[in-house]
């Protein structure tokens, strides 16, 4: 059987936003900042073609204010913005972490801080992904490093919000955002698509932020009849506020507990060229691009080197790299900033073996040829 | 909880104590003065005097007083 | 009569608020005009902010939710375009709506989404103890303004009413009738709606501006109220100190799902 190939070429943000509408997200809510602007762009064309919504808000609070009451009112919902945005954003971010509202923060990472380098790249939000918000809370991030590849993670934020009822945070950085690539566009009918659970018990039975086993309580929408309680603040299984320690303290460890738990299959590692390596890459999202064009140079001139590529950042991958802890004789972590990752690798190896750091943050892209260079002899 | 059985009108006025929070609001605006604070709770003291024009119910902010006019009752639609 | 008890989560009584707050007043009007309204339980959305106001989402048996400090409005806003068929109903105080969230206030009336707002206005900052707001009256106390407020304040309902609100009334917890009655008109009010309530709170502004007790502090509306109608032929030296009440707009405008969902259809049709 011939395979039909449907290839386009696209950018970054518009292989996103093709992604979140084969995902089924029906609802966005954003407001414009470079470099993520085309994501709200191509949405507010196509949302509103399938009856969905798309909404130009005030600010970035609004934003993603509007998007957690979208996901409540029971429709896959997401924002796109930047690092002044994404800063906004912070503290709702957090109420969705607590009230457990599955949604998606694509956040086209530009150098900072503040107003810093609105059309160039940077990696400098990891550690703001990761810790943003006030308060102990879990987070998922992942990070694409092709367009294609950024189709495919936008779904998967998706699946994994709704699979963990949590805000799944998309790291894309300007040059991701704004390269134009093939794309062998998948056929959407067959990709799979996770929706959240829905309660399987009567309405006065419900209990929406119960302890399961899995960590995950079932999800109701607004409207469908269940009449449940949300808030930001620590509450009981009923989802009421209480002041009781002990509910509180089981509430923030299953908060913890549903993504530790099931951290193998959020973590997702490319290990590139990494069988044989004695000297390990670590990088993700653009950067990755030219630590992959690295490691072929490198190869070609013998040396054995491979790559750690993260499309997971948060949890973090320190299972995955500690598995090559006795393999790799020298770490080099490479990144658009001032060493957020490489900090997380040096905790990870324990001392292990060197983790040599080699970052920039100066708008310019780190190039393959500085890789080489960082390696060692 | 405290019910009386007005003698005049057909009223029952309820106060569920716990929920009263003694704030006075029933007892000064009733026209009637047919309420009285003891132990810094709402109480009926002259149900006799009761209008039961539903001032008390409409202003407690605890939802703590019920004011039933028993002639009433049946054609609400509650 | 009316059985509050069918809308209420009783297990969490008794009420949060101080003794004599009238916020209590105002959750009943608001009761009343929804059973008047004969709106189903599962359709009746409720939204707040943060704030002592705010808390009345955990005491309601419909569908709550309570977000944070200022953002109801955009929480509900979501909510609204992604189920239109769900009525909204934003609850918060002057803090949470025209302070920290004056924008997205100012911005919901413009698109005159269908979203109705009692706004509970007490002059001051009750949850966190009393600290200014931007509805204190000039000269007025707080543990924020220790020698008197010296800015100016907001008016709130005119504040909607030039961002293009359908619907705007202010009314005072003494007159929970007529409260009743503007509530019930706002929620039946297709595109955004406010009503107003001056709901006494006697814990953090009354006695710091010896307001006396709840009952003087009611009836300090009662004196003080003058109807819209009568407002109008008044000099602002007249109306100094006065609680203007009553409809201060009702019109229709295109209401924002609404024509949203005449743009889906459009589209539909194209096709
Ligand atoms: C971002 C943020 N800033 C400050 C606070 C603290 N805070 C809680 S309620 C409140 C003011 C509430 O006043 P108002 O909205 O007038 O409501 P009231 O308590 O008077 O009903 C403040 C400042 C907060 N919760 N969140
Ligand atoms: S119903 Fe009227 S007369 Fe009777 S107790 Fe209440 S306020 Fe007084
Ligand atoms: S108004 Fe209500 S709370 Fe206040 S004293 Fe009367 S019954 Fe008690
Ligand atoms: S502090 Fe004021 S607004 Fe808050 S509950 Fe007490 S009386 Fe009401």
């Amino acid at each position: 059987m011939q395979e039909e190939k449907n290839i386009r070429v696209l950018t970054g943000n518009e292989a996103c936003a093709e992604g979140a509408l084969a995902a089924g997200m029906r609802f966005y809510a954003g407001y414009p900042i470079t470099p993520s602007s085309e994501v709200a762009e191509v949405l507010a064309v196509e949302l509103p073609k399938i009856g969905g919504v798309f909404i130009q808000m005030e600010d970035e609070i609004a934003s993603i204010g509007a998007i957690i009451g979208g996901s409540l009112a029971g429709v896959k919902s997401m924002t796109a913005t930047s690092g002044p945005g994404f800063s906004l954003m912070q503290e709702n971010i957090g109420f969705a972490a607590m009230a457990e509202v599955p949604c998606v923060i694509v956040n086209v990472m530009r150098g900072g801080p503040s107003t810093g380098l609105p059309t160039l790249p940077a990696q400098g939000d990891v550690m703001q992904a990761r810790w943003g918000t006030h308060g102990d809370h879990p987070i998922i991030a992942l990070a694409p490093f092709s367009v294609a590849e950024t189709f495919a993670l936008t779904v998967r934020a998706f699946n994994l919000s709704e699979k963990y009822r949590t805000p799944v945070i998309l790291l894309l950085d300007e040059i991701i955002g704004h390269v134009n690539e093939k794309v062998n566009m998948p056929d959407t009918t067959a990709l799979e698509i996770i929706d959240r659970i829905p309660p399987a018990v009567a309405p006065d039975k419900y209990l929406p932020y119960e302890h399961t086993e899995c960590g995950v309580p079932p999800m109701a929408s607004f409207g469908q009849g269940y009449r449940f309680h949300v808030t930001g603040l620590a509450h009981d299984e009923t989802g009421f506020p209480t002041n009781s320690g002990r509910e509180i303290g089981r509430l923030i460890e299953r908060l913890h507990r549903k993504i530790e738990q099931n951290r193998d299959d959020i973590v997702e590692v490319d290990a590139f060229m990494m069988d044989d390596a004695e000297t390990a890459l670590v990088s993700f999202g653009s950067t990755a691009r030219s630590a992959r064009h690295a490691v072929r140079l490198a190869r070609e001139a013998g040396k054995k080197v491979g790559l750690l590529r993260l499309k997971t950042l948060w949890p973090f991958a320190d299972k995955e790299i500690r598995a090559y802890a006795g393999q790799i004789k020298n770490w080099v972590v490479a990144e658009m900033n001032l060493g957020q990752m490489a900090h997380e690798v040096e905790w990870a190896l324990a001392g292990a073996a060197p983790v040599k750091r080699l970052n920039k943050v100066d708008g310019d892209p780190i190039s393959p040829a500085e890789i080489l260079q960082a390696l060692p002899e | 909880m405290s019910e009386q059985k007005a003698k005049k009108k057909d009223v029952t006025i309820t106060i569920n104590e716990a929920w009263c929070k003694g704030c006075v609001i029933c007892v000064e605006l009733c026209p009637e003065s047919v309420l009285e604070m003891r132990s810094g709770k709402a109480k009926v003291a002259h149900l006799d005097q009761c209008s039961a024009c539903m001032l008390c119910e409409l202003r407690c902010p605890d939802f703590a007083i019920v004011v039933v006019d028993n002639s009433k009752v049946d054609q609400s639609s509650e | 009569m009316f059985n509050y008890d069918q809308y209420l989560r009783l297990n969490k009584f008794p009420l949060i608020w101080c003794s004599g707050c009238g916020d209590g007043i105002v959750l009943k009007s608001m009761l009343r005009a929804i059973h008047k309204l004969g709106i189903n339980k599962d359709e009746m959305c409720m939204v707040s902010g943060i704030g002592c106001s705010s808390r009345l989402t955990g005491y309601v048996d419909f569908n709550t939710l309570h977000t944070t400090h200022g953002r109801a409005l955009t929480f509900a806003t979501g909510i609204k375009m992604a189920n239109p068929k769900l009525h909204v109903v934003v609850v918060t105080g002057d803090g949470d709506a025209t302070a920290i969230g004056g924008n997205h206030y100012i911005h919901a009336a413009r698109r005159n989404i269908d979203i109705t707002v009692i706004l509970f206005n007490n002059f001051i900052y009750g949850m966190t103890g009393g600290q200014v707001s931007p509805t204190t009256p000039k000269g007025k106390r707080a543990s924020t303004a220790p020698y008197g407020n010296f800015e100016n304040a907001f008016n709130i309902s005119g504040l909607a009413q030039a961002a293009g609100a359908s619907y705007v009334a202010r009314a005072t917890v003494y007159n929970a009738v007529q409260l009743e009655k503007y509530i019930q008109r706002a929620i039946e009010k297709k595109g955004f709606s406010l009503v107003e309530v001056l709901s006494p709170c006697p814990t953090a502004y009354g006695r710091r501006n010896r307001e006396g007790t709840p009952v003087d502090m009611i009836l300090h509306q009662k004196e003080n109220s003058i109807p819209v109608s009568k407002a109008e032929s008044m000099t602002p030296e007249e109306l100094e100190g006065k609680i203007i009440t009553g409809v201060l707009v009702d019109t229709e405008r295109p209401e924002c799902r609404t024509e949203y969902q005449r743009l889906i259809d459009h589209l539909k049709e194209e096709k």
